[in-house]
């Protein structure tokens, strides 16, 4: 397996002299990696610690390229991860962005992500999980093995547990296949910091520990904006005021998962849309109707009405359904 | 009479006739068939002979993969579990109208491969009936190295 990768290394950039000079700006423009950077940046509001821990990774990696040319060091860095935040703060938007960084640099072969849970590492009976494993790794070989919600994976309470049994395969891989895979796992931070508490030899193996911070009130307006962009679709001016006083009053609320509760919101803004252009059928409808979201269509949320959230199982939405034929 | 195969090598599927593919050739032939997207499998057996086309297959088969060193991670485990047998990797193509094997080649060997012994039986009017048997399955299985 070494033997190929130095191969394809000597194929890509000859090995300098030690008296050589190397320009690494002309190294950085060849990588590419500021296209993503930039991507990274434009897609993603907020999130300075991340970006820069970011940057400074990809930095690392394109002076590793360089050492190697004067023959400095063969071995590839360790680059597995650990992304810790809240719900919806860009985890897997951000492993996905690494990804790609990481194949343009040529730390991965292919950079694609595979993206499991739980499930798809443990198995149901004993010897079920170890092919499960397996299978889902040798997937994931030539890009980056994704395991959201990490520490499901070691559940101590239980202790025939199949966890552990993927997490040992999982070392296994991580330390043996490097230049193979890398692994990002991600979760709520203190329960990984519990993991890794029960699993040492996990925390060793990982290299960078990135938290994600919440959004801020303004950040999450700013997402709002980019993903109507996204959707052709734009606020009036009373529906933006609505939203601004709409963002905070719903990040009191339980269950509030930052970006996710934001597009939430807005998915149901368009439900109402729809639903008012529709009881206004006999008007004739222009472009701008179909794009514009309006004031109402956010006032009329439950957030707004009686402080509770929308969609509530106990009643509301499926209650209006009222399945008629019983 | 001539010795068709005086290196006592089998000859199946590609390559054969070269000397045995190191694991970066074997990488760059997984690779193509990859890219080509058809399912590669390893298989193995201790029965050499050319009419025994149905290997056994070592663990599940393997689907959507990208990259070969998940495959040749796979083929180093066969080969540390059976390393005295011929191991094969084969790529089917499911496409319409091929649905059949479209790369089979051997990346493990026995250490000493024993060759063949010729039968001759004589029919019906001094006619002569060929067949031949693999010397590596003379044992029961189980018994053979």
């Amino acid at each position: 397996m070494s033997d190929t990768e130095t191969t394809e290394n000597e194929q890509e950039f000859e090995k300098l002299p030690d008296d050589a000079a190397v320009d690494l700006q002309a190294e950085f423009e060849r990588s590419q990696v500021q296209e993503v950077l930039d991507k990274l940046d434009n897609e993603l509001v907020g999130l300075v610690p991340v970006k820069t821990r970011i940057k400074e990774i990809a930095a690392l990696l394109l002076v590793d390229r360089l050492r190697r040319r004067f023959s400095l060091t063969s071995e590839t860095p360790t680059l597995h991860m650990n992304f810790t935040g809240n719900p919806g703060t860009g985890k897997t938007t951000v492993a996905l962005r690494m990804a790609e960084i990481l194949h343009r640099l040529g730390y991965v072969r292919e950079g694609h992500l595979v993206s499991v849970t739980r499930d798809d590492l443990v198995g149901q009976y004993i010897g079920h999980t170890a092919p499960k494993t397996k299978a889902v790794i040798k997937k994931a070989m030539g890009g980056v093995l994704f395991i959201d919600e990490a520490y499901y994976l070691y559940k101590p309470e239980n202790e025939r547990d199949y966890g552990g049994e993927s997490i040992e395969i999982l070392l296994q891989v991580m330390e043996n296949h490097r230049d193979d895979l890398v692994v990002i796992l991600a979760g709520y931070k203190d329960k990984m910091d519990k993991f890794f508490e029960s699993n040492p030899g996990m925390r060793s193996r990982i290299a960078h520990h990135l938290d994600f911070p919440d959004y801020t009130a303004d950040e999450l307006e700013q997402i709002a904006d980019l993903m109507l962009a996204d959707q052709s679709y734009k606020l009036s001016t009373c529906a933006r005021q609505a939203l601004s006083e709409y963002i905070p009053i719903r990040m009191e609320l339980s269950h509030f998962a930052n970006a996710r509760s934001i597009r939430n919101a807005l998915d149901r803004a368009r439900l109402r849309q729809a639903n008012r252009l529709f009881a206004s059928r006999e008007k004739e409808l222009k472009k701008e109707d179909l794009i514009t979201l309006t004031e109402e269509d956010f006032r009329a949320s439950r957030v707004f009405l009686d402080g509770k959230l929308d969609g509530d199982p106990a009643d509301g939405i499926m209650n209006d359904m009222n399945f008629d034929e019983k | 009479m001539a010795m068709p195969n005086p290196a006592k090598r089998v000859t199946q599927g590609q390559f054969s006739f070269l000397p045995d593919l190191t694991d970066e050739q074997i990488l760059a032939q997984i690779k193509y068939a990859l890219k080509n997207d058809w399912a590669v499998n390893v298989e193995y057996t201790d029965d050499p002979h050319p009419r025994n086309t149905y290997w056994e297959m070592f663990g599940l088969p393997m689907f959507d993969l990208k990259d070969p060193a998940g495959i040749l991670m796979e083929v180093n485990e066969c080969r540390k579990t059976f390393p005295e047998m011929y191991i094969r990797i084969t790529a089917f193509d499911n496409t319409h109208g091929w649905e059949a094997p479209r790369m089979s080649f051997i990346v493990n060997r026995p250490s000493s491969e024993p060759g063949f012994r010729l039968h001759r039986q004589n029919r019906n009017g001094r006619n002569i009936g060929y067949s031949i048997d693999a010397y590596a399955a003379d044992k029961p299985e189980g018994e053979r190295p």
